[in-house]
């Protein structure tokens, strides 16, 4: 598959008054055309950080590290002149973000804000033609009565709704990669489902590429091709979706897997979740950053980095028990392997 | 949203009764009277003059009888200045201490505005430091202090600009810095921290990631959200620069609203006291209202009808 978006060995690191964080140590990806790749991880683990450092959208006290690169279109990002930048921005690369609530001006009509995403681009359009499209588009993402809710402010508009404005906003100058931070997050179940149906018909119909990140796997299971796991600003697995539910090869992956509430649950059994906390990213672990909440870790774990093993194309997992000379007892992957 | 407003009104007006009722009171209980003076006067002339201005009825009769004039805009005769009325007074110092007042806010929001945005721009940089230092200084120190070093160096000194009145366009110059200098440092400040909280919004993320830039990510987006603590500020801020100041007056020589104020105070001219405070007091409700109502115009979050 030809790739839209590839990013290597991306670092990015936050200067505060609490110390350096090291929010991404070392994340290499790759994006297809028309694929739709998710990112998984609790919070902290640097998924949000890792997509905000592709169009450089974080704050000032950010640095994406020089040996970074992010190649989109034959161009480096990293690197690239801001003005240039600028052109990529919401033209080739749309971003959705987590709160919907708040990623809208509140002293601009939606309508307006809209319409700016495409006149910033095409300073050719006229303003028929400029309303025209957005209501094309507001129809498109299902806003009902979209002439008045056109004029109308985001305060009057629900959570569900105004991530459609996000939407419609996104795709308004119909990008190459769409970039989904959480977008389903902040709205409840029912309009969750209702926009990952949109964003996937959507995704159909248009043929960009998106990289949809999330701590949810039921949304990952239902909408995307391929999943990265993240934990500790590291990539912890990479497989495609029906592998990594199948045949999970990290012990974090089944630790998430295993605290997915089933409906099948015994009433009175406990939720199954991973004991302890992220890392603190001041002080990153020398090791696997998951060795010290992980039920097999060994010593090397809390040691050493395990190098990734490749397990076939876009299959990758960091864990040490992979490697040939791991011990069978208290295992997940040998018994496996051994049924 | 016209209910909002005429109830406004009306709370306007109960609060302006009980600012009369209230000064009235304080007023008459500071010992001494228009007419204690130094020199002695007999008690029949003394007798005489309260009788001519109904100072000898009793104190609620008085008070309605000011209240009766009030109604009809007569703020009474001065007790001090025989001939002259209060409303004289307002009439002749308003438009000094006015036009003072209007080009002094002019001033401060042509200084205070783009200096709040470049220092927060320039966050943490030089200009930052700079601006603030400067600002710091503005907030703490008073303005009869300012006014004294200007006149110092730029008069006594230099000889550039006159010590007082307002005859040229000069004279003003001095006084408008003196007169604003406070509100220029003030709503520098509040303009800098505003802005630097909008910036940090989420809508400012989705602003930069349409590719807009930064010229127009702070104009279209941030500015606007981030004038409206300052407008909030604006309204009493009018209200004050635009009646006077009586230090500032005072150190320039400006026949303005405020000498008349602190002189009737000092010597209980009663009907000045009640008149001057009466005018600074609507004229101050006034201009929050109109501030409440500019607030409808810039944010369309805030409706007044409940």
């Amino acid at each position: 598959m030809e790739s839209s978006l590839t990013v290597n060995n991306l670092k990015t690191t936050f200067f505060t008054s609490g110390g350096t964080v090291q929010a991404v140590r070392g994340v290499s990806f790759e994006v297809g055309k028309g694929e739709i790749v998710g990112i998984v991880g609790e919070s902290g683990s640097g998924k949000s950080v890792t997509s905000m450092s592709i169009l450089r959208l974080l704050p000032g006290t950010a640095r994406i590290a020089p040996e970074s690169s992010i190649i989109f279109e034959e161009q480096e990002l990293s690197t690239l002149a801001t003005k240039q930048l600028r052109e990529i921005r919401g033209q080739k690369i749309a971003m959705i973000f987590q709160d919907p609530m708040s990623s809208l001006n509140p002293l601009i009509s939606v309508g307006k804000q809209v319409e700016e995403m495409m006149k910033t681009h095409h300073t050719d359009m006229s303003k028929e033609e400029l309303h025209e499209r957005a209501l094309e588009l507001f129809r498109q993402v299902r806003i009902p009565e979209p002439e008045k809710r056109f004029k109308e402010f985001p305060h009057q508009f629900s959570g569900g709704m105004r991530q459609r404005v996000m939407i419609a906003m996104a795709l308004a100058n119909r990008p190459d990669l769409l970039i989904a931070d959480e977008p389903t997050t902040a709205l409840d179940v029912t309009i969750q489902d209702q926009i990952l149906k949109q964003l996937r018909a959507l995704q159909r119909e248009s043929g960009a590429s998106i990289i949809f990140i999330t701590h949810d796997l039921g949304v990952v299971a239902e909408l995307c091709q391929r999943v990265l796991v993240m934990y500790g600003g590291l990539i912890m697995e990479e497989a495609p979706i029906d592998d990594l539910f199948e045949d999970p090869r990290h012990p974090y992956t089944l630790g998430l897997l295993a605290s997915v509430p089933s409906l099948s649950q015994d009433k009175a059994g406990r939720l199954a979740s991973i004991p302890g906390s992220p890392p603190d990213m001041t002080k990153p672990p020398e090791g696997c950053p998951f060795a010290p909440r992980c039920p097999s870790a060994r010593q090397i774990c809390a040691a050493e980095q395990p190098p990734y093993v490749q397990m076939g194309e876009h299959r990758r997992s960091m864990c040490w028990l992979l490697q040939p000379d791991a011990p069978a007892e208290n295992n997940p992957f040998r018994k496996e392997a051994a049924k | 949203m016209v209910k909002y407003f005429a109830k406004r009104v009306g709370m306007m007006l109960v609060a302006m009764l009980a600012i009369c009722l209230l000064t009235f009171c304080l007023m008459h209980a500071v010992p001494g009277g228009p007419f204690t003076n130094d020199r002695k006067v007999t008690p029949e002339v003394e007798a005489a003059l309260n009788e001519k201005y109904g100072l000898d009825q009793p104190l609620p009769a008085q008070f309605i009888n000011y209240m009766k004039g009030l109604l009809h805009g007569d703020f009474g005769p001065s007790y001090k200045y025989t001939g002259k009325t209060v409303n004289e007074f307002i009439e002749t110092g308003f438009p000094v201490s006015g036009k003072l007042g209007l080009i002094t806010i002019l001033f401060v929001l042509l200084t205070a505005i783009p200096m709040g945005i470049l220092a927060a721009v320039k966050n943490g940089k030089w200009q930052d430091m700079a601006i603030m230092a400067a600002a710091t200084i503005g907030v703490t120190i008073p303005s009869f202090v300012i006014a004294s070093i200007l006149v110092y160096f730029f008069s006594y000194h230099l000889g550039w600009l006159p010590a007082f009145g307002l005859d040229s366009w000069k004279g003003y110059i001095l006084p408008v810095i003196a007169l604003g200098g406070y509100s220029v440092s003030y709503l520098a400040r509040l303009t800098r921290s505003s802005l630097l909280e909008v910036m940090g919004q989420d809508y400012i993320r989705t602003a930069r990631a349409k590719g807009l830039s930064e010229f127009k990510v702070i104009t279209r987006h941030a500015l606007r959200n981030a004038l409206l603590p300052v407008i909030t500020v604006l309204g009493p801020t009018v209200a004050n620069l635009l009646t006077g100041s009586f230090v500032v007056e005072n150190i320039f020589a400006i026949p303005g609203l405020g000498k008349y104020f602190v002189n009737s105070v000092s010597q209980r001219d009663y009907t000045t006291i009640m008149g001057v405070t009466i005018f600074y007091a609507a004229f101050l409700m006034a201009m929050v209202l109109v501030v409440d109502m500019f607030y409808c115009l810039i944010d369309p979050r805030i409706k007044y009808d409940e």
